[in-house]
């Protein structure tokens, strides 16, 4: 096989098959994939409501520390599932390559989607691939689509926030958009900071666990960042209160803001979520977070209010507080 | 965060507010000639941003209020010399390099943002040399460097320049909107419309020019000037010096961030400024020309001057109707008493600079309102 993606790969004739089987096929085997029909057909799914979601995912640099392209594909869509209280089961994975993206790429990004796919517990189960013109992409898209299965008795959404329920994170926020930002322009610093990409399917279903009936609402922090998860929930026509000094902030994520002009607040994630609670069970969903290796930093940031209904409000560590807006524009690095 | 979270202690801050307040209550307690609270100014937006971000407004009040100053250089930035750079990006073949926050500053005919839609090439760069970058990487066409910022910018612009003529690049060139901030205060306090007990000196400015720049403060206009950080120990440090020189009726200039800025500031950057900058008028919104506040290019960097190299014709341009930045940029009203604020005008639709700008008064009262609606 070329070691470059052709336009004849995306053309449906012998490149394609091959690219298929060689490359989509041999990593993400399983057996309804391996049918090859032009859909995925299903046996009967495990009882609940179900759900379906999609996700498309253009990030540049497609590596980046802590991940690739395929690895956020795949964790995004199960995380998209995962906040609704689904367990998900299945993705679809719709590729758009450009003409003359190297195989090995392509090779290593699916790598990444099927080790992720393991580690979450999900099957890629059926897909697509096109090729355009060399300038018409970005090297590589990819489109995944999730379907999941919400358990009875679980149902989590914003409407269910009632004055005095608690907040939580799972984590340090900000790491996945400083990371990429730290790639994407180049800057030399010299951390090892990582994306936070990973799948929360997991710790998720513990904390749904440990507190049974009593989670009202789960968002994963992603493109906005914490700032934008918490303005959504207020939306829903309650308060928010949170207290700065309480939401964690790894030391080389305050550093590069501070540098830059940044608010971590704002900044994505790729492996944080924000869990809302009854305030009797707040200690449990802590203790569950905290006993996960993904939820060891997991915090109580704030808590839902009866007053200022709509809003956002920040107590900062010198006990002022001010109101936290959902962003504007983009986050632009200060100029003098 | 070494170096950060020292300036941040919590407990520290507190402590200091308390002893600010005291003084603050015994000066506003001497009533016989009709004092209020303490009334500062900040003349720096970053320290505006900073105030706010951490809510030290509201801490200090009701006995120090804290008004912000024009020291936004994205703000100040006249109407009529944004146009200038616009009709200069309209050239065809010319880029026009330039901060990020300028390219969403509504000049009196549109903005830089509009030019790059029409198909002008307007790039936005992080540092001068970026745009030294460019230059070099398109010999055929003239890259043009939008040079604005106050004495803390214009050094690292005249480094440009002269890196420029070292490596005989023929196509750089710089359109110069730099300011002085020494001037701009004076022409505060000349003008009159604001009542002020002390001035929070600019932190970075004044490590370029040195705290005894601001020796007119004190001298010529018995007001105290305190030179300070942008961390909240910083900024408290520097009101402290302020409430108690005013207390004490004993302005001098206190260089409360030592760390920082020395008396005569660096002067590496200052012979690099004079080496290729002379000081002549410049035009500020909301104050207008005011004498001896600018920076143009010198006679022997003139073939790198783009206002001498492209000189083009503009209409005269009028201020956004109902646009109060000039009044917001002099200290004389808040955001928040400007008609427009957050009803017409927001990040998303700004009318005015001081709301584009990441140092904006407007920006930081909009982004960190304090006001929680109840």
């Amino acid at each position: 096989m070329d070691d470059r993606i052709l336009l004849a790969h995306g053309s449906g004739g012998v490149l394609s098959h091959e690219l298929v089987r060689d490359v989509f096929v041999r990593r993400f085997a399983n057996p309804v994939l391996n049918d090859l029909g032009d859909a995925a057909v299903l046996d009967q799914l495990p009882p609940g409501r179900m759900a379906l979601t999609t996700d498309s995912y253009v990030v540049q640099p497609i590596f980046f520390p802590g991940g690739d392209i395929g690895t956020l594909a795949v964790c995004g869509t199960v995380n998209d599932l995962a906040v609704a209280g689904a367990t998900p089961l299945f993705l679809s994975a719709g590729f758009i390559l450009e003409e003359g993206l190297s195989l090995e790429t392509l090779e290593r990004v699916v790598h990444s989607m099927a080790a992720m796919a393991q580690e979450a517990g999900v099957q890629i189960i059926t897909g697509d691939t096109k090729v355009v013109e060399s300038g018409a992409a970005d090297e590589l898209f990819i489109n995944t689509a999730g379907v999941g299965i919400v358990p009875p008795g679980v149902d989590l959404a914003p409407a269910n926030l009632r004055p005095g329920d608690v907040l939580l994170v799972n984590g340090t926020v900000g790491d996945h958009g400083i990371a990429v930002m730290i790639q994407r322009e180049g800057m030399d610093f010299s951390s090892a900071l990582q994306s936070d990409c990973a799948p929360l399917n997991g710790l998720i279903a513990r904390v749904l666990d440990a507190a049974p009936g009593a989670v009202r609402c789960m968002r994963d922090a992603t493109r906005g960042g914490l700032a934008t998860v918490l303005n959504e929930w207020a939306e829903a026509g309650v308060g928010i209160e949170i207290e700065e000094a309480a939401i964690p902030v790894r030391e080389e994520v305050r550093a590069a803001c501070e540098f830059l002009g940044l608010d971590p607040l704002y900044a994505a994630n790729e492996g944080k979520v924000v869990v809302a609670t009854a305030p009797e069970a707040a200690d449990a969903a802590l203790a569950a977070l905290r006993a996960h290796p993904l939820g060891h930093d997991a915090a109580v940031i704030g808590r839902v209010t009866e007053e200022h209904a709509g809003h956002v409000a920040l107590r900062t560590p010198y006990g002022a507080r001010r109101v936290l807006l959902m962003l504007t524009g983009a986050q632009l690095p200060r100029i003098c | 965060m070494k170096f950060i979270d020292e300036f941040r202690n919590p407990a520290l801050a507190r402590r200091l507010v308390e002893q600010i307040t005291r003084e603050a209550q015994a000066y506003g307690a001497q009533a016989r000639d009709g004092r209020g609270p303490v009334r500062l100014m900040e003349f720096c937006g970053g320290h505006t941003h900073a105030i706010f971000r951490f809510g030290l407004r509201q801490m200090l009040a009701p006995h120090v209020e804290l008004h912000s100053g024009p020291g936004c250089p994205v703000c100040v930035t006249a109407a009529a010399d944004l146009d200038r750079a616009i009709a200069l990006a309209e050239i065809p073949g010319v880029i026009l390099a330039t901060f990020g926050d300028m390219v969403r500053v509504p000049g009196g005919h549109g903005t830089l943002q509009d030019a790059r839609a029409r198909g002008a090439d307007v790039r936005i760069v992080y540092s001068p040399l970026d745009a030294l970058q460019a230059a070099r990487q398109n010999l055929e066409r003239p890259v043009v460097f939008l040079g604005i910022g106050f004495e803390t910018t214009a050094p690292t612009i005249a480094a440009a320049l002269v890196q420029a003529e070292t490596e005989d690049l023929p196509n750089f060139s710089v359109l110069s909107l730099h300011k002085l901030t020494p001037p701009a205060m004076r022409a505060i306090l000349d003008a009159g419309e604001v009542a002020l007990d002390g001035i929070v000196g600019p932190g970075h400015v004044s490590a370029v020019i040195g705290s005894e720049a601001w020796n007119f403060l004190p001298r010529e206009y018995r007001i105290p000037c305190a030179i300070s950080g942008f961390e909240p120990l910083d900024i408290l440090g520097a009101v402290a010096a302020l409430v108690h020189a005013a207390v004490m009726d004993d302005p001098t200039v206190v260089n409360a961030y030592g760390r920082g800025v020395s008396p005569q500031g660096n002067q590496v950057a200052q012979r690099m400024m004079d080496r290729v900058f002379e000081i002549g008028p410049a035009e500020w919104r909301g104050f207008g020309s005011v004498p001896a506040s600018g920076l143009t290019l010198r006679e022997t960097f003139a073939h790198r001057d783009a206002a001498r190299l492209f000189p083009v014709e503009i209409e005269p341009a009028e201020e956004p109707p109902g646009c109060r930045c000039g009044e917001v940029l002099r200290g004389v009203i808040t955001p928040t008493e400007c008609p427009l604020f957050r009803r017409v005008c927001s990040p998303r639709n700004p009318i005015g600079p001081c709301m584009v700008s990441s140092e904006g008064a407007c920006a930081a009262y909009y982004k960190y309102g304090e006001e929680t609606p109840e």
